[in-house]
Order: C-alpha cells, then sequence, then structure tokens
C-alpha cells in the first residue's frame, strides 16, 4: 500500500488525473453523447455509481481471491466479468423497483459495460496499489471528474452548434480539438498536486 | 490475394474505424507520445483483433446467440492476457510505460466491432485476415500521430534525437492536449480527402 492522502487521491482523480482529460478513457461515450447536459448529466451519474461499486468489489476479489490464489494475471477477465454483470444487475433492479430512474438512466445502463473508464479504474487501482479508502476516493473521483468533463462538454457544444465552423471540421474533429483545449486548460490546475 | 488487398484498402484509407467512426480512440491517444510505444501496442492489437475473429468464427456455429457477447468478451480478455504476459516477460519497460492500456484493448470497440459485424457471419481464414487489417488500419492512425507527437514534442524518434538540440520542444505535444489537437486535425484531413474524392467522382461520372 502506498501512502497518499485519500482526499488528495480524490481531488487529484476530478482534476489533475481526469479519466477522460489526462488518461484518455471512456473516450467513445464521451464523442457520441455529450449533445446535451440533461442526458450527460444522467450518463455521468451512472458511471460514477458503477465505477465507484465495481471499483470496491474488484479490489476485494483482487486482494482476497486473486493474490492469495497468485491468479493475478487473469484479472482482465474477472473485471470485465464482474463489470458486466454488475451492470446487468443494476439494470434488472432498476427497472423492477425504480420505474422512473429506469427511463432517464436505463438506456445508458447497456453502453457503461463497454466504457473504458470502469475498467481502466480498476486497473489503475490495482497498478498503483491503492488501499480501500484510497480505492474509493480514487474511483468516486474519477467518476465525478468524467461527469464534470462530459457535462463542460455538452455545454460546449450547445454553443457550438451556433458557430461558423468549416464544413470539414465539424462533428468528431472539432469536439477532438475543443477536448484538446480543456485538456490544456485542466493541465493548470497539475501544479496543485499531483500523482502517479 | 487481390480480395485481400481490397479488404485492406477498404479498411485502412476509405472506411478507417477511427477516423470514420470515432472507434477504439480510448487506448489508441494514450499510447502515442512515442513510436516504440504505438508500435507495441498496434502489434499487441493486430494480434488480438486477428486471432479473436478467428476464434470467434470458428466458434459461430456453437455459440448460443445470447451469450455471444460473453463468449466474444472472454475470447477477446483471454487473448489480452498473452500478450499482457508476453510483454511483462520481454519488454518489462515498455510492459510498465503501457501501464493499464494493455488490459484496456478488451474494450477497444473497435475488436468487438468487427467480431460482432465480419466474424459472425464469415469463414475463420477470411476473419483472420479481416482482423489483421483492421488491426492494421489503427496502427497507422496510431503511429502517424505518434510520429507527430514524438517529433514534434521531444524531437526525436524511437527515443533517438533527429531534430537536434536546437529544437525547441513543444511540450504541448507531449501532454494530452497535443493526442486530442492530432486526432482532431488527422479527422478533419480525412473529411477533407473524402470531400474531394466524391467530388472528383461526381465529374469524372
Amino acid at each position: 500500500m502506498i501512502d497518499i492522502n485519500p482526499l488528495l487521491i480524490l481531488f487529484a482523480a476530478i482534476f489533475t488525473n481526469n479519466m477522460l482529460l489526462a488518461n484518455f478513457l471512456g473516450m467513445c461515450s464521451f464523442i457520441v453523447i455529450s449533445n446535451e447536459i440533461d442526458t450527460s448529466l444522467g450518463l455521468g451519474q451512472a458511471v460514477t455509481f458503477v465505477l465507484t461499486i465495481t471499483a470496491v468489489i474488484n479490489y476485494f476479489i483482487y486482494h482476497y481471491v486473486l493474490v492469495p490464489l497468485d491468479l493475478e494475471y487473469i484479472r482482465f477477465i474477472i473485471f470485465i466479468v464482474v463489470i458486466a454483470a454488475f451492470v446487468q444487475l443494476v439494470e434488472m433492479i432498476v427497472s423492477r423497483y425504480f420505474e422512473n430512474l429506469y427511463y432517464s438512466l436505463g438506456v445508458f445502463l447497456p453502453l457503461i459495460t463497454v466504457n473504458c473508464a470502469i475498467l481502466g479504474t480498476s486497473l489503475f487501482m490495482v497498478i498503483r496499489k491503492y488501499g480501500l479508502i484510497q480505492s474509493i476516493c480514487f474511483s468516486f473521483g474519477s467518476g465525478v471528474g468524467w461527469t464534470l468533463a462530459i457535462v463542460i462538454m455538452a455545454g460546449i457544444k450547445q454553443q457550438l452548434k451556433n458557430a461558423p465552423i468549416p464544413e470539414g471540421l465539424k462533428g468528431a474533429s472539432i469536439t477532438f480539438i475543443t477536448t484538446g483545449i480543456m485538456a490544456l486548460a485542466f493541465f493548470g490546475f497539475s501544479g496543485i498536486v499531483s500523482i502517479q | 490475394m487481390n480480395n485481400t488487398l481490397t479488404i485492406f484498402k477498404e479498411r485502412i484509407v476509405d472506411n478507417n474505424p477511427i477516423l470514420s467512426k470515432t472507434l477504439g480512440i480510448c487506448s489508441a491517444l494514450a499510447v502515442t507520445n512515442s513510436m516504440e510505444n504505438a508500435l507495441v501496442m498496434s502489434l499487441g492489437l493486430i494480434f488480438v483483433t486477428s486471432f479473436a475473429e478467428m476464434t470467434v468464427s470458428m466458434l459461430r456455429y456453437h455459440t448460443d446467440k445470447h451469450i455471444r457477447m460473453m463468449v466474444q468478451v472472454l475470447i477477446i480478455a483471454w487473448l489480452v492476457i498473452i500478450v499482457d504476459i508476453v510483454l511483462k516477460l520481454y519488454l518489462p519497460d515498455i510492459s510498465k510505460a503501457l501501464g493499464p492500456y494493455v488490459g484496456l484493448i478488451i474494450t477497444n470497440c473497435i475488436i468487438m466491432g468487427r467480431c460482432e459485424s465480419y466474424a459472425q457471419n464469415n469463414r475463420p481464414v477470411s476473419s483472420f485476415i479481416d482482423g489483421i487489417a483492421s488491426g492494421v488500419a489503427y496502427s497507422v492512425i496510431l503511429l502517424i500521430i505518434a510520429f507527430f507527437r514524438e517529433l514534434l514534442g521531444s524531437g526525436s524518434l524511437f527515443g533517438f534525437s533527429i531534430l537536434g538540440s536546437k529544437w525547441n520542444n513543444w511540450t504541448a505535444m507531449t501532454m494530452p492536449a497535443g493526442a486530442f489537437f492530432m486526432i482532431g486535425l488527422l479527422i478533419w484531413a480525412s473529411n477533407e480527402y473524402k470531400k474531394k474524392k466524391k467530388k472528383g467522382g461526381k465529374l469524372y461520372d
């Protein structure tokens, strides 16, 4: 276990080591879904929820099952199965008991399984040797950071609709260039704390 | 043979997964800060895509429709584990530099997409070739981005200094922002190219 204050990790995960802007994770849905602020916020909440819980489950499985059995190398399979199974379970529970939530969140749930930010968080957590509290802060911070980035992007995209952009630059490419500028802006935070 | 060439051209130029559908971006950007990392990542991806497609194609009559996604993910994950172990053994430094991104090949949408749309309906050999072509298409973009990022960002290629000591490194290129700018410009270029080709085609007709 490494010794870093969990709150520092939380802050770093949101701002300086943002999952999306610094680690490029979760790009696919970021590019496609970020058209409206409401939908982005919904997706962000769903990602944050799934990300935090799966990271904790994966933490316990990794440290209490895989490490004692010397099976660390099959962690990829275990992690992806845990994520897929958890998403399926959440979808079933939500559709059964929380109908309103299902209609606002339900459409995003299947998308989340293939969101690289979820698997990436679990892998980072293992590689950086975080403890339990640190892992919870890191995964929650990653989710919040991702949500922040996608909501900001949705806001910018709504403004971009009225901007005179060259034909060929429209769509994905202007999104990437805007993201680049956002990444530069977030890079300004990196002087405050930096974790690797 | 001709057929194979057509597949390659179609995948790389006309229907590149990264440029036309923005698939598989996540891992593509993170490893492009140096040519070496990008090359290793590309080889890993070509290996996984081709063998995953071949395996999926071989099993296509034996897997139930409802569980085929899960089967595909497991096949891909199993191949990624092989890549991870080989990298750790023979290229420990690069394996460290790539970090979690090797594992993230699993969630690369290109592989799942090709398994689902091509390997599910085609014979193993042609699926294998399709896998290589898709992998190469991805690699070409990865290497182009890495080329510019390493050259402009650190003045070197594959770690060898190219531009000399007088070159002022563009630090922005080595930062994540540089990758976003590069891919944005590449997609722009490809859009313009396609537009031109379309227009040219019409004139010719």
